[in-house]
């Protein structure tokens, strides 16, 4: 049983980092070159230069990319073991794991993962004025922990009682709020913060849908292959 | 004998709690630790994924 979710996961994994990978290196990286313009002081919003002029950006930088490539395939990797890990619990429960349930999986993975921690801690572009990181961290790591026992109980409570709960669950860290910086600071103009968090969220959820169906995939096939084995 | 049903479905899920710690600490090292080289290295992924950065 270990094997076959830390094969799956492993392979999900790193195959769906991968792709998120080159996705942010693709739509997220330039947005966020543009910002560190701004945060190095390169260009000024509002300054005594044209407005939206745009410098040309950093070009390519092997170590720096192909190391942040790297992390994001480790990251897609530890979301993998997380969620095959539950993906075997569900199925032992009853619950059918394929790539097309994984879809759905991969859908509840980013929420709560990205979007429920981000919709109070929205994806922070480079230089944004925001309060103590530790602080961030445990709001992030309560929320995401609250989002994931709330997925759960709607899919597999059954019970208004666990579905009322879930609900809590999902508003409550919102409620409560996440920590605010005391002022704010940001040199970054609006228009590249906005689509900073655009794009990680569209990055974020693309990434999370391949990784879910990738995982139900490859949990399918491990299955068949271990019984394969066992016949023999 | 409840005692011993109790211990092996108990037991039953233990791998996958264990892969899950697993992961919650890979993400835990990738997306959060503050040691300056983890955080240089991880810098773009971090802001392109969420994670609280610095």
């Amino acid at each position: 049983m270990t094997s076959r979710i830390l094969i799956t996961a492993l392979f999900a994994g790193a195959s769906a980092g991968l792709m998120a990978g080159l996705l942010q290196l693709l739509f997220v990286q330039p947005v966020l070159l543009h910002a560190e313009l701004y945060e190095s002081g390169q260009m000024t919003h509002f300054g005594a230069g044209a407005v939206g002029a745009r410098l040309p950006l950093p070009a390519f930088d092997a170590v720096r990319d192909v190391l942040s490539v790297i992390f994001t395939m480790l990251t897609y990797t530890g979301y993998a073991l997380l969620m095959v890990a539950l993906m075997s619990i569900a199925e032992e429960r009853g619950a059918p794991i394929d790539a097309r349930w994984g879809l759905l999986w991969g859908v509840a993975g980013f929420v709560a993962f990205h979007l429920a921690p981000g919709f109070s801690l929205a994806p922070e572009v480079p230089g944004a004025a925001a309060a103590e990181v530790t602080a961030r961290q445990i709001w992030w790591f309560a929320t995401v922990g609250a989002a994931c026992v709330s997925l759960w109980l709607i899919a597999f409570g059954g019970r208004v009682l666990l579905w009322a709960l879930a609900v809590v669950l999902l508003l409550l860290p919102h409620l409560i709020g996440a920590p605010e910086p005391t002022r704010f600071a940001g040199p970054v103009p609006p228009e590249i913060a906005a689509l900073f968090a655009a794009r990680a969220f569209g990055v974020g959820l693309a990434a999370w849908v391949i990784l879910g169906a990738f995982a139900g995939l490859f949990w399918q096939r491990e299955g068949a292959r271990i019984s394969a084995a066992e016949r023999i | 004998m409840t005692t011993l049903t109790q211990t092996r479905s108990s037991l039953r899920f233990a791998p996958a709690i264990f892969v899950a710690l697993l992961g919650l600490g890979v993400i835990s090292l990738t997306g959060h630790v503050q040691a300056a080289a983890l955080h240089d290295a991880a810098h773009d992924m971090r802001h392109a994924t969420g994670f609280p950065c610095h």
